[in-house]
């Protein structure tokens, strides 16, 4: 087959799964739906593995083509088209991996749900969308796909419609996302006024020339073109990555199934705005300003959205928090000018995470649709895969020596250590702080579902078991790469120069070639992982956790009440949804009412059309007698004037 | 001119308006047999739209089909029809729209027949206004159409229907007399009505701003713009589904093309002075009635809301033209900007001919149109919510759909404006998704709500032909709008260049 056969099969193979298990729900049936749902998913894996291989592999030359003319007007082109090269094929790779292995799952996880047919359908759906944002070579597709993904995501928070919480929810996420699409859209708009084109590779090539050129916006205030630009579009990721202030739709979203919960909220679809702004990572490095920027949002979230997590009791939420903390180590990564590396925690991350909440889920399963770890404990005993694979992400997620979390979040903090720009200081503060912040939760977290004494009712317990293995494949199948995947990509991806085909930063302002100073293969930076800060902070955290967790229950009661203010504060979250709620979704509908009430119905129908209309009344009322209230006679009154008007016309004129 | 030998324009034009004289005075009891004269005539109408279309040359902007003859010789008005690259399209949606509500009115039971003539004389009047190359004719037609339209709320109205055609008849007339009147002193200034007469004929400053204020309130109203809009929700509302569709998938256009027709060409230098007072209004409408469809209850009130505020980009891509020459010097994203205008008229044919079609789905079942009436409709209606979620999200602008191509590209030629532009304009984002997600929540999602909602039925055959012709028309244009765009460019290029160079009297 010819390449661009097989790269166009690997998003349309999910689309036509979609469409079957969508459209034909009832004639496929369940098994239907989900054979050809997993066949067109795998066989998507399958060949997007396969062009990685060729990707890293051989001598690849970076393959930038244009699919379909989508319009050509006004002299630009706008296309479809793919840009393939090794950030694309990773990311292919990781998206089509994850999504296979959840749809594996869903089979056990869904079993009993009567929208089986529909949950394949759009989960499939989901695949295409994002297959298309990762492969896009341009930002109208780019753009295509961010909003499908954001639909598919609408589509399955609001999975059980009935729900109220859940169609709350899913409204907030795509509201949400859409004022971050503002952003973006306005971005978009002022690439194509400065560079002349939608096309990445013709941006990347005027953008040099446009970075000294300023625009005034605000008041006569000249911005820096370059700095509008990538802000503007990092808005767009801020809600896409959730990161504050826009963070606040994604715990709702946990409001959805779960295995939607590992794929789009915590592997996958969150993970568009890291890749978007490391693809456009030649615009981002002609502006130190956004990058600051986006140091400092990302140190924000990466510490702030951890300590929320300590607080949270439902199990799905606290690995929601654990994943908006983690996203701001990524973005952290992006605002020191380490675009691999935060590229390559979105990888680890995608595993080990999708890893936990797949984990969650099956605790879930195994409690009926309880989700409060207040009433959970020694579940291990009943199903040890879970609680063994789930150890495996936990201890990733908390950067223990040789785990994929642990290369990726090392090398994110001391690529923040060695940056140069301003928020430097204090975004390495806070991914150190956030170290012991994340191990903290995840221990507790492991500690309240699986180990200690039982809460659980004994009506549930008496029912609670090991989850079947579609559920625990794809936990050991998400294990092995939580392990390993660190330890054996390290060194290709951020010291061979395996992704500087699409991502690359002067050496100058590099983090990589400094860290990459102490880099001595990826057994002996493991090796000396057990001896660094980071290392004994990350034990700080497990320390605590296993003392007050695991020993003395009751100084987790102690401390809640003796810091009760600073316990409130995070349980509400630092009040985002209520301000939110109160000042822009009340705000909001007030000025609706009131441009309703007062602006049309009092202002223009009251005074300006009744008005005249009155006005007109009184004059006519002499008339009133060819009113007949005949709609024919008004009609046949029209016309008769209209002849009358040219009638009158033909005399002035002759 | 003319690549056909026979005129297919007037064919176009006057076989729906024959048939429907015609099915006029078939009686009640025969009433299968007008509803397939009805049928029948709409499709070779849409059938013939296809020819011509596909006889289309794309590279030219220049008038084609083009028949003419001698109307009234002492006034040189000509029965002069043609089509360019703006008005063939908008041709064809009117086309396909007539054959959509024959079908969804096959279940009308009072006075069938007369109601299916009337929406036949309406479709081609209404074709005859976009073909129309004499002033004259083009007035005659643009008048003409009230009468069915009128009639069609008249008759099968809601209870407050009076009110609303009168409100209705009172601004459009209001509006057209000042139309009347400029086009009658620029006959006395040119001696012809010929649209490409009037084109060519230089005024002075004054006289354009003059007749260019005249156009605009006449076709202010029709589009309608903020603040002669609000005679649209009120007729909405009393229009039955049928007359909502036509008048939100076409009628509102006939505005929009005004504009691109007359105003702009003829008088492009007053346009170029007022084009503020435009885009402000423009943008007045994307975002204060974007606020005030939020606000709303009732669900075609919404939808009403909702077409003013898409009308915005409408209005606002055709006047970027000026303010990017004014900007950066140069017309570049002048095409884009009216070329996102047109395509958003087409676009908002389907999407908001599909949402009132919808709305008609659920008034027809539980006679309600309020939106509190509703809740849970998915549970009873999976089939339903399925294309109601792909409207309203079309409606909101997503990407894939057609709703996005226009206001993407308008959005992209207001940043070459103005960067203020394109953020108010860019608001429709956020706004847009808030009023039409907001009605998907309220109406489908949640609990069934009551027993009218419980007992619902799913779409039979016919609401699903419907729904799927306006689901293919919406996701096609979204994902290829190529060959509309392809059509339309030369048409608006020309028109371009036209209006960025001065007519005013050396």
């Amino acid at each position: 087959m010819d390449i661009k056969t097989i790269l166009l099969l690997i998003p349309l193979l999910p689309l036509a799964g979609s469409a079957v298990a969508g459209l034909l729900r009832h004639q496929v049936g369940r098994a239907g739906a989900h054979s050809v749902t997993i066949l067109a998913v795998g066989g998507s894996f399958a060949l997007s593995a396969w062009v990685a291989l060729q990707v890293f592999t051989t001598d690849w030359q970076v393959l930038n083509y244009t699919v379909y003319e989508w319009a050509v007007v006004d002299g630009i082109t706008f296309e479809v088209g793919f840009l393939i090269d090794s950030l694309t094929a990773l990311m292919m790779t990781v998206v089509t991996f994850v999504s296979f292995m959840v749809h594996v799952y869903t089979i056990g996880y869904m079993k009993d749900d009567p929208g089986y047919q529909r949950f394949f359908s759009y989960i499939n759906l989901f695949t295409f969308a994002m297959l298309m944002l990762v492969m896009a070579n341009n930002f109208l597709q780019l753009f295509f796909g961010w909003e499908a993904v954001g639909l598919v995501s609408y589509l399955l928070i609001g999975f059980w419609f009935r729900k109220e919480s859940a169609v709350r929810a899913n409204l907030k996420a795509f509201l949400v996302n859409r004022a971050g699409d503002f952003g973006l859209l306005l971005g978009v708009a002022a690439v194509l006024m400065y560079m002349g084109s939608l096309d990445y590779a013709e941006v990347f090539a005027a953008a040099p020339d446009v970075a000294g050129e300023t625009m005034s916006v605000f008041g006569g205030i000249e911005w820096s073109v370059m700095t509008f630009i990538c802000i503007a579009l990092f808005i767009g990721a801020m809600g896409k990555s959730a990161q504050v202030p826009l963070h606040v739709w994604l715990p709702d979203s946990m409001e959805g199934p779960t295995p939607i919960s590992a794929l789009i909220h915590a592997a996958t679809m969150v993970t568009a705005g890291i890749f978007m702004v490391a693809r456009l990572s030649p615009l981002y490095e002609l502006s130190g300003t956004a990058l600051s920027f986006i140091l400092i949002i990302g140190a924000i979230t990466a510490l702030f959205m951890g300590l929320v997590g300590i607080v949270q009791n439902d199990i799905k939420r606290v690995v929601a928090y654990s994943t908006l903390s983690q996203l701001g180590y990524m973005t952290v990564a992006l605002g020191a000018s380490a675009y691999s590396v935060a590229i390559f925690h979105l990888m680890t991350h995608a595993f080990f995470k999708a890893l936990l909440f797949l984990g969650a889920g099956s605790v879930i399963i195994a409690m009926h649709h309880k989700q409060d770890m207040r009433e959970m404990g020694g579940l291990a005993r009943i199903m040890p895969i879970t609680a063994v694979t789930a150890w495996i992400g936990s201890l990733a997620l908390i950067g223990f020596p040789f785990t994929a979390g642990f290369f990726s979040k090392d090398i994110i903090i001391e690529s923040v250590k060695v940056a140069d720009r301003t928020g430097a200081g204090f975004a390495t503060f806070a991914v150190y702080a956030g170290v012991v912040v994340t191990a903290l939760y995840t221990f507790r977290m492991l500690y309240l579902t699986f180990h200690g004494k039982s809460r659980a009712d004994a009506e549930t317990l008496s029912h609670a078991q090991e989850s079947p293995w579609v559920v625990t494949l794809p936990l050991i199948l998400l294990a092995i790469p939580s392990l390993f995947i660190g330890w054996l990509t390290v060194e290709p991806l951020l010291f061979g120069g395996a992704l500087s085909d699409a991502i690359n930063v002067a050496a100058a302002r590099d983090p990589l070639v400094h860290v990459g100073e102490h880099f001595h293969g990826a057994t002996a930076f493991a090796l000396h992982g057990f001896v660094t800060p980071v290392f004994w902070l990350a034990m700080l955290g497990v320390a605590i956790a296993t003392w007050v967790y695991l020993f003395q229950p009751s100084v987790a009661a102690a401390v809640k009440q003796r810091l009760h203010p600073v316990w409130a504060v995070l349980d509400r979250k630092y009040f985002f949804d209520e301000f939110y709620q109160r000042v822009v979704v009340g705000g909001g509908l007030k000025l609706a009412g009131f441009f309703s009430e007062r602006g049309d119905r009092t202002l223009i129908d009251g005074w300006m059309v009744h008005g005249s209309a009155r006005l007109v009344g009184a004059v006519s009322s002499r008339l009133r007698t060819v009113q007949t209230g005949f709609l024919y006679h008004y009609a046949f009154a029209m016309i008769i004037g209209l002849v009358a008007l040219v009638f009158a016309f033909v005399l002035l004129k002759g | 001119m003319n690549a056909m030998n026979w005129p297919i324009l007037s064919l176009i034009v006057w076989l729906p308006i024959v048939a429907g004289v015609a099915i006029l005075f078939v009686s009640e009891a025969r009433a299968a047999l007008g509803k397939t004269i009805a049928l029948v005539a709409s499709l070779v109408a849409l059938l013939l739209t296809i020819v011509a279309i596909s006889g289309f040359d794309m590279t030219t902007a220049a008038m084609q089909f083009q028949e003419k003859a001698v109307w009234i010789e002492a006034f040189s008005i000509h029965y002069h029809l043609g089509v360019d690259g703006l008005s063939l399209p908008l041709i064809a949606l009117t086309a396909l729209i007539t054959v959509i509500v024959v079908i969804a009115g096959w279940a009308i039971r009072d006075r069938v027949s007369q109601y299916m003539g009337a929406f036949l004389i309406l479709s081609g009047l209404m074709s005859g206004m976009f073909a129309a190359l004499d002033a004259m004719l083009f007035y005659v037609f643009f008048e003409a159409m009230l009468v069915p339209m009128f009639l069609i709320i008249g008759i099968w109205g809601g209870p407050n229907r009076i009110l609303a055609t009168i409100k209705f008849f009172l601004f459009t007339f209001f509006g057209s007399v000042f139309m009347l009147v400029g086009l009658i002193w620029l006959y006395l200034q040119a001696g012809s009505f010929a649209v490409a007469d009037l084109h060519q004929l230089p005024l002075s400053l004054n006289a354009q701003i003059w007749i260019f204020l005249a156009f605009l309130i006449a076709f202010a109203v029709k589009v309608p713009m903020w603040p002669v809009h609000t005679w649209l929700p009120d007729a909405h509302v009393e229009a039955p589904t049928g007359g909502s569709v036509v008048l939100a998938a076409v009628m509102l256009k006939i505005g929009g093309y005004g504009f691109v027709r007359y105003s702009l060409p003829i008088a492009p230098d007053g346009a170029a002075a007022l084009d503020w007072l435009v885009i402000g209004l423009s943008l007045v409408a994307i975002v204060y009635i974007g606020f005030v469809a939020l606000a709303q209850r009732d669900m075609k009130k919404l939808i009403a809301y909702s077409s003013i505020s898409h009308m915005g980009f409408v209005t606002l891509g055709m006047f970027l033209t000026f303010a990017i020459v004014q900007n950066t010097g140069q017309t570049d994203g002048a095409v884009l900007g009216i070329s996102g205008a047109m395509v958003q008229m087409i676009s908002h044919g389907f999407i908001s001919g599909a949402m009132f079609l919808a709305v008609g789905v659920l008034y027809d079942r539980v006679h309600s149109r309020e939106i509190s009436a509703y809740g849970g409709v998915a549970n009873t209606m999976p089939w339903f919510a399925m294309f109601a979620v792909l409207f309203f999200m079309a409606n909101s602008g997503l990407p894939g759909t057609s709703g996005f191509v226009g206001e993407f590209m308008v959005i992209l030629a207001a940043f070459k404006a103005d960067f203020w532009f394109a953020f108010f304009a860019a608001m429709t984002l956020i706004l847009g998704a808030s009023y039409s997600l907001w009605l998907v929540k309220r109406v489908f999602y949640g609990e069934v709500a009551n027993d009218n909602v419980a007992s619902l039925s799913d779409l039979g055959a016919r609401e699903w032909t419907v729904m799927v012709v306006l689901a293919v028309f919406t996701l096609g244009l979204g994902l290829w709008p190529y060959p509309l765009i392809e059509m339309m460019e030369p048409s608006v290029a020309n028109l371009v260049d036209h209006i960025t160079t001065t007519k005013i009297n050396p």
